[in-house]
């Protein structure tokens, strides 16, 4: 489903964030990853993405090399993702609704499903009311929300979310891993990258930890690696 | 690409267009400056080479003198053809013309070759009247009117030579051609950056949306869109203008050259347009289409 293979990046500054990388993460697993503000977390999303090349090693996505995909399986690629930014990225010039339904445009889904699926969507992460918000007008966690509904939109196989409880309280927090644990329980693989101990150990999910661009502990049922 | 999604694209490049409007606007009045001048260009050519045809299909006469015959006699016979119908002008041309042109045509660049004539000018007896008809019926008539007045030799049905014609219309053509291009380029230029203006205002929607999944093309397409829009409007702005333009200029000169009017045979709007029309449009939606595609390509890689 998702493989890594001695997966190493090195930013043009030099520095280097991802240090041979290998895992494994089944289809329908729920993995937390954890580790201290510049492990390396979002660097490995972004690989993931590909919207990071590694400096070495391989990913294969659903058996797909992502190395050597052509530029036009790219995109079929990518559909099977689903992602939540750590930043959110969502456009700040149309509201709620556009933004999600936006996803669903530019993989060209039928224009008549759109409306629809949006609207479930909305009100399946509890937005409904505020569809036609702009993201600037929504609270943190609202927006948390909202992105996560655009990375679920789509139906993808694989959902990563880079700190979905960032900056949240924590009942807002355990909202968003409700969500998310949901769509696990629907068949989405589910990667979580989080500082939230007390989500981690509730949780009961696999945990792996990276520190300093490697990963450092990988446990069935595990306690935070390292210590805040 | 499906429907919905040709559509949704198609918006997005009107949006371009609209978030843009400056650098859309100079791109479209670019465009506009090189089809209105391939316009002019095209209805100046397309008439001259017209009337030259009709001209040369309408013929003309050309009168000699009989040998030894006097200036006077000369301008009395000019006057009598003058006074005849159908006749619209004459033209006189002198000996010493005649041979200036002769010269000129047979010996061209070895011009030395026909110095040995210059005291005796071989062709003596040769001023001649070019007289104009308005119609190739009533030529017949003409000629054998004109042979029977006293002091003509002959009277030959010749045609119009159209070379100074065609030099001084060689040479129009060069400049403009050269203007044309080089506004074409300019235009190119500008409607490539407008839509590289475009993307870097849509770099963050542009990257959110490849990683949704977006494909190449339907990343593409609203930029497509923008530069074949702005090409088209360039393109069809001034298609208006000299359509108006077009019909007064011609009313006026038809009205202030009355007496040409029989040579000055423009040819209607209609025709004109028939090819003028499709050859702008697709000169704009070329020139916008190449103009958005290759910043793409520089600017828009996976
Ligand atoms: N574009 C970049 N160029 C150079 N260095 C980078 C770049 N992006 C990240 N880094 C560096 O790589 C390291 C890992 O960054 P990354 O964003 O993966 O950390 P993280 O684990 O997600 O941290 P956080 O928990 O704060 O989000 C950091 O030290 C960062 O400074
Ligand atoms: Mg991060």
């Amino acid at each position: 489903m998702l493989i890594l293979e001695n997966v190493c990046k090195t930013y043009s500054t030099g520095f280097p964030a991802l240090n041979n990388i290998s895992l494994r993460v089944e289809k329908g697993e729920f993995v937390f990853i954890v580790g201290q503000s510049g492990a390396g977390k979002s660097t490995l999303i972004k690989l993931l993405l590909k919207e990071l090349e590694p400096t070495s090693g391989h990913i294969f996505i659903n058996g797909k090399n992502l190395g050597r995909a052509k530029r036009r399986e790219l995109p079929i690629i990518r559909r099977d993702m689903g992602v939540v930014f750590q930043d959110f990225r969502l456009l700040e010039d149309r509201n709620i609704y556009d933004n999600i339904a936006f996803a669903q445009k530019v993989v060209e889904a039928p224009a008549r499903r759109i409306r629809s699926e949006v609207l479930s969507m909305l009100s399946m992460v509890g937005l409904l009311e505020k569809y036609k918000y702009f993201p600037s007008q929504l609270s943190g966690g609202e927006q948390q929300r909202a992105a996560i509904a655009r990375a679920l939109i789509n139906k993808p196989e694989i959902l990563l979310a880079d700190e979905p409880t960032g900056n949240l309280d924590n009942a807002n927090s355990w909202e968003i891993m409700k969500l998310l644990d949901e769509a696990n329980k629907r068949g989405t693989t589910v990667v979580v990258v989080t500082h939230n101990m007390d989500l981690v150990r509730a949780m009961k999910k696999r945990v792996i930890t990276i520190d300093h661009g490697e990963i450092v502990s990988d446990e069935k049922w595990g306690d935070y690696g390292y210590e805040d | 690409m499906k429907i919905s999604s040709l559509g949704y694209c198609i918006k997005q490049g009107f949006k371009n267009i609209y978030r843009n409007r400056l650098f859309s606007l100079a791109s479209v009045a670019t465009m506009s400056a090189c089809i209105f001048l391939f316009g002019i260009f095209y209805s100046v050519v397309t008439n001259v080479s017209y009337m030259v045809e009709e001209a040369e299909k309408n013929t003309c006469l050309t009168v000699f003198f009989d040998v030894g015959v006097t200036d006077a006699r000369i301008e009395s016979i000019g006057k009598t053809i003058q006074q005849m119908d159908n006749v619209i002008l004459i033209e006189f041309t002198s000996a010493e013309e005649a041979w200036e042109k002769y010269k000129v045509k047979y010996f061209g660049d070895r011009m030395d070759l026909a110095e040995g004539f210059e005291d005796d000018n071989p062709l003596a007896d040769s001023a001649s009247y070019t007289v104009y008809l308005d119609s190739a019926d009533a030529l017949s008539t003409v000629a054998s009117s004109v042979e029977n007045i006293d002091g003509v030799r002959t009277v030959r049905r010749s045609e119009i030579t159209a070379n100074s014609l065609s030099d001084v219309s060689g040479l129009v053509s060069m400049v403009s051609i050269t203007m044309i291009v080089v506004l074409f380029l300019v235009a190119l230029f500008l409607i490539g950056n407008t839509v590289s203006v475009g993307i870097s205002i849509r770099k963050e929607e542009i990257a959110i949306m490849k990683l949704l999944g977006a494909r190449n093309a339907f990343v593409r397409a609203p930029f497509i869109v923008e530069g074949i829009v702005i090409g088209f409007v360039g393109a069809m702005l001034p298609m208006i203008v000299i359509y108006y333009l077009y019909e007064n200029v011609v009313y006026y000169i038809i009205s202030r050259f009355t007496f040409l009017s029989n040579i000055l045979a423009f040819l209607p709007i209609k025709t004109i347009f028939s090819t003028l029309l499709p050859v702008a449009a697709i000169l704009g939606v070329g020139i916008g289409f190449l103009g958005s595609y290759m910043t793409l390509r520089k600017h828009l890689k996976v």
